[in-house]
This record gives structure tokens, sequence and C-alpha cells, in this order.
């Protein structure tokens, strides 16, 4: 079921506040954070997000067309390696 | 020869369900489109008259977006979903189900046919 529009989209506190200091001084520092379920708001457009994957941070550099998805829709938390045979084995060992 | 939205319509069927052979028009549009240009659903579409078909022509085109256009702007959706490299945009480009149904069995209709393995070759 979609959310409330009376409630506005969901953003961590933190990120947004984190987000809104550099917006104010200008600056474009990578934001680290675990929030996955947090929406992308304009105000985040053109900034780098480092958002993590269960594992390690996946950095998004947002912009507009990412506007209303969630941060997590971008880090794929899951990784696909392929099924057996030989050559799905060759690969996986040169990693 | 009725022509709506660079698609023939085909002659003897009534004209309810020969709307629906628009993309973008099912039984419920065409009832509505129907309802509102005050022509009868039970008449055949070689009944029509120019008149009522310019009518249905001009309600549709101002009302829905239908054939080529309602088609590009799928792809397009479809597109963008691949360009911002999110999920859904992934789901689309590996050709799997986009919107979390279960993998292990089943979604043959994204997935396509089976395999074949140590069946028949050529």
């Amino acid at each position: 079921m979609a959310r409330s529009l009376k409630k506005g989209p969901y953003v961590e506190t933190k990120i947004l506040s984190r987000i809104e200091k550099l917006n104010e001084s200008g600056e474009h520092k990578v934001v680290k954070t675990w929030s996955r379920r947090s929406t992308i708001i304009p105000e985040f457009v053109g900034h780098t997000i480092a958002v993590h994957n269960g594992h390690k941070f996946i950095p998004i550099f947002v912009t507009e067309n990412m506007i209303g998805h969630k941060l997590g829709e971008f880090a794929p938390s899951k990784m696909f390696r392929g099924h057996g045979g030989k050559k799905a084995k060759q690969i996986v060992r040169k990693k | 020869m009725a022509r709506l939205a660079g698609i023939d319509l085909p002659k003897n069927k009534r004209i309810d369900v020969a709307l629906t052979y628009l993309y973008g028009i099912g039984w419920t549009r065409s009832r509505f489109i129907l309802a509102h240009t005050g022509i009868d659903p039970a008449m055949h579409v070689e009944e029509l008259a120019d008149e009522e078909i310019a009518k249905l022509r001009q309600f549709i085109d101002e009302n829905y977006k239908v054939e080529g256009a309602l088609r590009s702007e799928v792809t397009n959706n479809i597109k963008r979903l691949i360009d911002i490299k999110c999920y859904r945009g992934m789901r689309h480009r590996s050709g799997l189900p986009v919107r979390g149904q279960r993998t292990r069995d089943n979604a043959r209709t994204r997935k396509g046919p089976r395999p074949r393995i140590g069946g028949k070759k050529k």
C-alpha cells in the first residue's frame, strides 16, 4: 500500500540535516548512510550519497530522475554470480 | 472504412468491441467513450455514420493517449528506470520479474522458454 500523502515522503532526519548543511555551505561531500528506506527528495540532487548494501557503502550520485525513489534501490544487496558450469567457475576463481 | 488513430476498425464487429482493437482502450474505456459521445454500443462499425466516427476520433484525441504515443511512453518509462540504474531498471535489463515475484519456479513470462539441457539439439 502506498504511503499516506498527508505524511509526506520519509527521509531519515540525519541525512536531511547533513544535506541541508551541505546545501547551505555549498559543499559537496559524500554522505554515508545506512538508511536505504529514505526517499530521494529534490534537495539531494547533485550530492553523492554512500548507501550501505549490508557489506559496504555504494556511492550514488543523485540525479533529477531519481527523485521519488528510495536510496536502497540504487545499492543492490544481492549479487548474482551466475549458475554453475565451467565458464562460471573460471570467472569466480579469477575474482 | 473506419480508421481511428491509424488503425482500421473491424467492419462487422459491434463498436464497443471494435474500439478495444486500439492499444490503450479496453472494455471499460470503450464503453465510457460511447456513453459520452452518445453512440449506441450495439451498432456495428459499418453502420456508423461519418460524423459519428469523427466524433469518436475527436473524443479519443482529446482525452486519451493511444497507440504509438502510449507505446513510446511505456518504453520511455522503462528506459528511465534502466538509465538511473535502480533495482527495477536492472530487473528490466536482465529480463527477470520486476515486482518481487519468485524466480525459483515459474516466472516464465519474463524469462521466456526454458533452456533445454541434454534435450534435442537441432
